[in-house]
């Protein structure tokens, strides 16, 4: 068995310092709760916010009026979907321009352009545009100063594998150090426990480069680990079935599609969408927000190549753009375009959907941002019953963190160092580590990437049915079966790694039994035995979760 | 493969060590005074090493399948006017 | 990765390096052969067929899986 390091005691833990974790980790220091985060990487660069992003999703009653449903209304038909429980958008909305001033005054430049907050991009023409633009090329940097500044420790190369329960309530976790070759444990004792583990990526190949589990959009470290983990001890998940596709340049993954100003063109030229001829800072081509299975349908049916053509975009405009790409962090693309020549003034760059991930789908919150395990929080992308990205982690996380500050201070803590449980993850954890020669890692994942994308495909033109989805949940059986018995990794990296593949298996078991469920089509969830979309199915949510070591699934009806 | 670091600029901070969010370097100083990336090919590209160096000593190469394809914006006309 | 030698039962004598198709192997003379390159090992088992010591061992990577299932579930 690995090692145990002395365990360490906080009221609320937080689990990732992303842009979610460290909002709530200040807003928990606030409400007078110790408060550590327990981070993969290092919370200056860790996450798909690492290097910067640059639309704030945001209602701003001096711009937008005082009717919050309007901008509700463009929020839902936005790229971040229609998947929401509206009572926690419009706590959202509120409560967001209250964030963007205090990330302005931390030191995130919220209003780049003079005095006011400016909305531009992701927009349609003649509508309310409800996206903030920022410069957050700084924004890890400057939230984990703050969160220092407010009494917040950070526990840097530590992450969360598992959490613990007890008494029904949650109670802690293990963390593994990475911080060395030689892997160990430590335990955290918590009163309140906030998940932000952002997106799940590398559980489906990636569109652009399959075999290559690391050219994502999203940040590949992130895999899923909070619908994982908080499945494990019960938790209800929401959603998970609906699959979410991004979009952007090809081959190089990475998101800020928005960021680009300019309109998306067949090869003879015609523009692929109906929204504008001309895109400005203002409003661009949003086809591709809303129409993302573009470019997959041109490529299958031979009109394409879809393109995104900027050379009409004013100069002044493609400046800005520029500056827009390095405040949403895409800088090694930047390099690389001046590298090899290839400039937007002279060329069309080709665009790709990517492959499924999970943001938006996961977690069910209610409008504190605490999940169905008591004392168990969650906040950012994994949450499956609202979605805002950024703002929404910023926010949430805020909300979800002073709740559990305050709420802390009214508990007590609960033993964790003689949980069977832990006792039996460190051991399976240990085991892998023990085995002196086996299987990779990376082949577990890909793998695990070869069941999804045959047996739990996500549209456009893939089809899931009860045939394939019973014959996956089989393979993903016996894949896990397989990989418990051969995987050996030589140093605490590759532990690392093995467990966010094993993390995974869990989120792949979890899409194919809800999609079981959703006996319907519905968006990119496709189903050859149910070709229909079901209007009774249009204000339902399916939630799914383990008691007991049995799956249970229920619908109910959304939260207004 | 991914970041390449000039061992002549580099100071041996270990700050692109510390920061990288896909945990890709190593750094020993008993062994070596710069550090090394042990696991290349999970890089996400995400371009941290490169801005956070103080030297300036962190490069990153794109891997070839990663190119970013395009075509001159011109060429987006019916075929008869090409 | 894909083949395994062990090196307790290895006499050295270099056949899996010389046969394999792929050329995976790094040989020392008089030492055991590594496995320079197994991602690139086509898994065509001549290594295990020609030791003459059976000292390889060939591990199907886990993405290599044979699905299946029990045939007396085919059914209506």
């Amino acid at each position: 068995m690995l090692k145990f390091n002395d365990p360490i005691s906080t009221d609320v833990l937080i689990v990732g310092g992303g842009i979610g974790g460290l909002c709530a980790a200040i807003a928990s220091a606030r409400a007078g709760a110790s408060t550590l985060v327990a981070e993969k990487a290092d919370t200056r660069r860790s996450g798909s916010g690492a290097t910067g992003n640059d639309h704030f999703t945001c209602y701003y009653p001096k711009a937008h009026g005082e009717n919050v449903d309007v901008i509700l209304k463009e929020l839902l038909n936005s790229l971040l979907g229609p998947w929401h429980d509206a009572k926690l958008s419009r706590r959202f909305l509120l409560e967001s321009i209250h964030m963007v001033d205090r990330w302005h005054e931390w030191g995130i430049n919220m209003k780049p352009f003079g005095d006011d907050y400016e909305f531009m991009g992701h927009a349609f023409p003649g509508r309310p545009r409800i996206f903030l633009k920022y410069d957050g090329h700084n924004q890890k940097q400057v939230l984990t100063r703050q969160a220092k500044k407010e009494g917040v420790k950070i526990l840097n190369h530590h992450p969360v594998i598992d959490l613990v329960k007890a008494d029904g309530e949650i109670a802690g976790a293990l963390t593994l150090d990475v911080t060395g070759d030689v892997p160990s444990f430590t335990l955290i004792r918590a009163k309140k426990v906030i998940l932000s583990t952002g997106t799940a990526n590398r559980l489906y190949p990636a569109a652009g480069s399959p075999g290559w589990p690391f050219n994502t959009a999203f940040c590949p470290s992130c895999a899923g680990a909070a619908q994982a983990q908080a499945w494990r001890i019960g938790a209800k998940m929401v959603n998970m079935e609906l699959p979410n596709r991004h979009a952007g340049p090809k081959f190089f993954a990475r998101a800020g599609k928005s960021t680009w100003i300019g309109v998306y063109k067949y090869p003879d030229g015609k523009l692929l969408g109906p929204f504008v001829d001309k895109a400005t800072r203002y409003v661009g081509d949003i086809t591709c927000d809303v129409w993302n299975s573009a470019y997959t349908d041109v490529l299958l049916n031979g009109s394409g190549p879809a393109y995104i053509d900027c050379t009409k975009t004013g100069p002044e405009d493609l400046a800005f753009m520029k500056e827009g790409m390095i405040s949403e962090g895409l800088t090694a693309l930047v390099d690389y375009m001046e590298r090899t020549g290839l400039d937007v003034s002279r060329h069309a760059v080709e665009f790709m959907q990517y492959e499924p991930h999970l943001i938006g789908r996961g977690l069910e919150i209610d409008i504190d941002g605490q999940t169905s395990v008591p004392g168990l929080y969650a906040a950012g992308d994994m949450v499956g019953n609202f979605r805002a990205d950024i703002a929404g982690a910023a926010v949430y996380g805020w909300i979800a963190g002073g709740h559990a500050g305050t709420a802390a201070s009214s508990c007590g803590f609960k033993d964790v160092e003689h949980s069977p449980w832990v006792e039996e993850r460190a051991a399976l954890y240990s085991s892998l580590f023990e085995r002196d020669h086996g299987a990779a890692w990376k082949e577990a994942n890909l793998a695990l990437q070869q069941i999804m994308d045959s047996y739990a495909a996500a549209g456009p033109h893939r089809l899931r049915s009860a045939t394939l989805l019973t014959a996956g949940l089989k393979y993903m059986a016996d894949l896990r079966k397989n990989a418990l018995s051969e995987i050996a990794v030589p140093d605490a990296h590759s532990l690392m790694r093995a467990i966010e593949t094993l993390d995974l298996m869990d989120n792949g078991e979890i899409i194919m039994h809800a999609a079981l469920e959703r006996k319907e089509t519905r968006g990119m969830h496709m189903r050859s035995d149910y070709t229909f979309t079901n209007p009774l199915l249009a204000d339902k949510f399916l939630n799914v979760w383990q008691e007991d070591g049995r799956v249970c699934k229920q619908w109910r009806q959304r939260w207004n | 493969m991914p970041p390449i670091i000039d061992r002549n600029k580099c100071v041996g901070c270990g700050t692109c060590v510390d920061i990288c969010n896909s945990n890709i370097f190593v750094f020993d100083r008993s062994v070596d005074t710069v550090p090394r990336v042990k696991f290349p090919d999970e890089c996400w590209h995400c371009d941290s090493c490169v801005i956070d160096c103080p030297k300036g000593a962190v490069t990153l190469r794109i891997p070839l399948a990663y190119m970013l394809l395009h075509v001159d914006a011109d060429t987006l006309k019916p075929r008869e006017a090409k | 990765m894909p083949p395994f030698i062990h090196a307790d039962r290895c006499t050295h004598c270099g056949m899996c390096a010389t046969i394999c198709p792929m050329n995976l192997f790094k040989q020392e003379k008089g030492q055991v052969p590594q496995v320079a390159y197994p991602e690139e090992c086509w898994h065509c088992n001549a290594c295990v067929l020609d030791c003459p010591v059976k000292a390889v061992e060939l591990r199907l990577p886990l993405n290599y899986m044979v699905l299946h299932v029990d045939a007396d579930t085919l059914h209506e």
